[in-house]
């Protein structure tokens, strides 16, 4: 479903050229969950937005369910793949109640049924119909989170891309995000790919993963390898060890 | 055992809402000597405005009322503005999330350590220059000579926080509140900063009070875990009892956080009774 | 009828609104409740009011007519029969006062038409497009910026036909440029937030993305300032009447009425300081109607 091959996302030009994404190369099968961890300034963040086409200036191949895509992605494109952002008190619009951000990709695709589909979307993230029509700053950071979900599922994606999406979030409310993520990617067949920075986040949802540091990848490996401990790289055991495995 | 460092006894914390006011700390106790005391919970649990309470810096207009609220046997309720001041930065200090906001970003980092310790201490700018680079090297800063000179938005998260420790141990203070000290750092600098703390407060003897979301960060690191929620606490207990926790809230948030290790394909999610927050 | 308003209330405070056009006027509603609860910018929203009131309905009163001369009655002191006085044509100044309002009001209406999306329109795209566009704009607006109101409208006005149209167009071309930086500053600041990066990701062009995203949140500031600005343009207009250079006589207008009054300040005072004084009150309306506005659309609340 997703072949990354060679990316390199570099800034500035001349001496100041930075590298921050170097050779970067994966590929996840259809129904697949991957996970992109490293820590800050590891480049996680900048791969996945060139995946989805928020990014220009990149190098390499990025081929999505076969068609090999550029910078400038079609309408037909958007819709293959969508995103959730970090940070839920940023991702929605603060004047938008939550059945105006819900019908806008609908709008914006000319989908019919626009009234059906957003009951839909709210019915499978978990928030009720009283939901529908309130704005942003009365919702809960989780129930955000949820509608930014929701939000990007309307379009049917068949990549969904997730960029920390609890990092911001208690670890209760936490763990209803990710059962809930898991519980699509069940139903709906979705491609997953996963930033984080949490390894136990990761190996919960993710089936293979790849560590980032400076811009590269540093290894790839199986979930299962993580839970066994069987890594191979030195920064891989580094960072299991710091996070309590 | 002598008499506790700190002593707090129906601690409550309100502040003014639509209809008369919310309270945001509901009657939290305990006391705790030269000990590492751990506080958990999640957003909207109170601790964050209980460590604030103990050094009076609840910002208006919330309104603090305690039975007892005691540092070393001293009432801290009813103290001046200037005794409060001494206490604060001398015997109590505190540490907290992001040092970018904590740090003056148009002083050099090494001016603002000098200036911390000689508002504490009379001495002079030679002897107080000595002590901040130190202070920089005890926090494992190698080259203290040059990163004096730096300014905030020059040092990494993890140098800042340790800067941030260097600046708030420097007047020797008896104990350290530390609010999500390593919450915006990287996991392997968050291993070393908490090492860092540790060490520093096991030397000089002194009291922690390490206030963080994360079970297992305060687990590792303190001798005694409160949990609170909704303004209470519900659970106290030893950090390597913890997983003998009774109350059903603390079961619910050790079950819900996900282990590298577990194969579990769903995460239990907690029930909230409004039992817990009555 | 004691049962519909109190339903009414709790229909629009209701927490979980069941349709779009509940949640709509829910807003509005607390956004009222807020206003309301600020009494000086209720003041100035009384003002303000009055202000509008008597440009669309004093003209129908029957007062004395505000153009025609009685010129025994010149210079008279206010008085039961003359509220506030006579001028040198003997009109009464009430009343031409009250039809000076409805001049006063055009020139900040249209003034408020041209300048607002003006400023829009550049500040957000110059913002959000970033670049050379940015630059361009930019200039432009510094071009226009560097002028000085009042000189610019002379020398329109001195170059075209005195009047108010042109009056109004002259103030309307050195206003806009304050309204372009701010949109400009408002769009840098949100332009790489989550939600518009979802919009581009859904496929939205910038055309979507600036009407739908950036204007509605331009919009607090721009018609806060919009407000605040008021009392500048009032008396930017009146300095053109005072003039000569804005609405021509016999027509009813503050400025020119304080400029003919200038003559007779020391003995007849009330000629020129009565509309003084209206223009005064109008600005002082509008100022503390703005800052009613400010505290209330400020995102920390």
């Amino acid at each position: 479903m997703i072949e990354v091959e060679q990316l390199t996302v570099a800034f500035g030009s001349g001496a100041q050229r930075l590298a921050v994404v170097r050779d970067v190369s994966f590929s996840v099968p259809a129904g697949g969950a991957f996970g992109l961890v490293g820590e800050s300034g590891a480049g996680k963040s900048t791969v996945l937005n060139a995946v989805a086409g928020l990014l220009g200036g990149w190098q390499g191949r990025i081929t999505l369910a076969g068609r090999s895509v550029q910078e400038r992605r079609t309408l037909a494109d958007r819709r293959l793949v969508q995103m959730v952002f970090q940070d839920p008190y940023g991702a929605l619009h603060p004047r938008h109640s939550v059945d105006r951000i819900l019908a806008e990709p609908a709008g914006i695709h000319g989908l019919d049924r626009i009234e059906a589909r957003i009951v839909e979307a709210l019915a499978a993230v978990g928030l009720g119909p009283e939901q529908r029509f309130r704005f942003p700053h009365q919702l809960s950071g989780g129930q955000r989170q949820r509608v930014a979900i929701a939000r990007a599922l309307i379009l049917e994606p068949r990549v969904l891309l997730l960029d920390e999406p609890t990092s911001a979030l208690d670890v209760s409310v936490q763990a209803e995000v990710l059962n809930l993520l898991r519980r699509l990617r069940e139903e709906r067949g979705i491609t997953l790919v996963m930033v984080s920075h949490n390894l136990a986040v990761i190996s919960f949802l993710c089936d293979r993963l790849a560590v980032m540091q400076h811009g590269r990848v540093v290894e790839t490996l199986q979930a299962s390898q993580l839970r066994d401990g069987q890594v191979a790289e030195a920064y891989t055991r580094e960072l299991l060890a710091a996070s309590g495995g | 055992m002598s008499a506790p460092l700190l002593e707090v006894e129906d601690l409550r914390i309100s502040f003014p809402a639509r209809q008369g006011r919310f309270e945001a700390v509901r009657g939290v106790s305990f006391a705790m000597g030269r000990e590492r005391l751990g506080i958990v919970g999640e957003s909207g649990s109170g601790k964050s405005l209980t460590g604030r309470a103990i050094l009076g810096l609840v910002p208006h207009p919330g309104r603090v009322t305690a039975t007892r609220l005691a540092f070393d046997g001293e009432e801290l309720q009813g103290l001046g503005e200037r005794r409060l001041r001494r206490l604060r930065g001398r015997h109590i200090t505190m540490v907290m999330q992001d040092p970018r906001f904590s740090l003056n970003p148009v002083m050099q980092v090494g001016q603002q350590i000098e200036e911390a310790y000689r508002r504490h201490a009379r001495t002079g700018r030679a002897a107080a220059r000595r002590q901040t680079l130190a202070a920089l090297e005890a926090v494992q800063i190698r080259d203290p000579e040059r990163v004096y000179r730096l300014y905030p938005h020059q040092v990494s998260g993890g140098m800042g926080q340790r800067i941030m420790i260097a600046m708030m141990l420097i007047p020797q203070p008896q104990l350290l509140i530390a609010d999500e000290p390593t919450s915006a750092l990287d996991v392997t600098v968050q291993a070393q900063v908490l090492a860092l703390i540790e060490e520093l407060v096991s030397r000089r003897g002194m009291g922690l009070i390490l206030i963080s979301h994360d079970l297992d960060l305060v687990a590792r690191h303190c001798d005694r875990v409160l949990i609170m929620y909704a303004g209470r606490v519900v659970e106290s207990c030893r950090a390597d009892r913890l997983w003998e926790a009774q109350h059903p809230y603390s079961r619910g948030l050790l079950a819900a956080v996900p282990r590298i290790g577990d194969t579990r394909t769903r995460l239990p999610t907690l029930d909230r009774d409004p039992a817990w927050s009555a | 009828m004691s049962g519909r308003a109190p339903r009414l209330r709790a229909w629009l405070s209701s927490d979980t609104p069941a349709s779009r056009r509940q949640a709509a006027a829910g807003r509005w509603y607390r956004d009222w409740l807020a206003l309301r609860g600020n009494t000086l910018a209720m003041v100035g929203l009384v003002i303000v009011v009055g202000l509008v009131l008597t440009a669309l309905i004093g003209p129908l009163l029957p007062i004395q007519s505000p153009i025609d001369p009685d010129l025994p009655m010149r210079l008279k002191p206010p008085s039961g029969a003359h509220w506030l006085g006579t001028d040198e044509l003997g009109r009464d100044i009430l009343s031409r006062i009250i039809h000076g309002a409805g001049a006063t009001l055009t020139i900040v209406i249209l003034v408020a038409v041209i300048v607002v999306p003006i400023g829009l329109l550049v500040g957000t795209v110059a913002g959000y497009l970033g670049g050379w566009i940015d630059a361009v704009l930019m200039r432009i607006t510094d071009i226009f910026l560097a002028f000085p109101r009042l000189v610019l409208a002379l020398a329109f006005v001195a170059a075209l036909k005195p009047g108010i149209e042109n009056a109004i167009i002259a103030i309307a071309l050195t206003s806009w440029p304050p309204y372009a930086r701010l949109a400009r500053a408002e769009t840098i600041t949100i332009k790489h937030a989550a939600f518009i990066q979802a919009a581009e990701l859904q496929g939205a062009g910038a055309w979507h993305i600036l009407w739908h995203h950036v204007v509605p949140l331009c919009l607090a500031s721009v018609v806060v300032r919009l407000t605040l600005d008021m009392a500048g343009i009032i008396l930017t207009a009146a300095g053109l009447g005072f003039l000569g250079l804005g609405a021509q006589p016999p027509t009813a207008e503050w400025g020119a009425m304080i400029s003919t009054g200038r003559e007779y300040l020391l003995d007849q005072w009330w000629v020129a300081t009565m509309p003084g004084i209206a223009i005064f009150v109008v600005s002082l309306g509008f100022n503390l109607l703005g800052d009613g506005l400010r505290d209330l659309l400020d995102p920390k609340r």
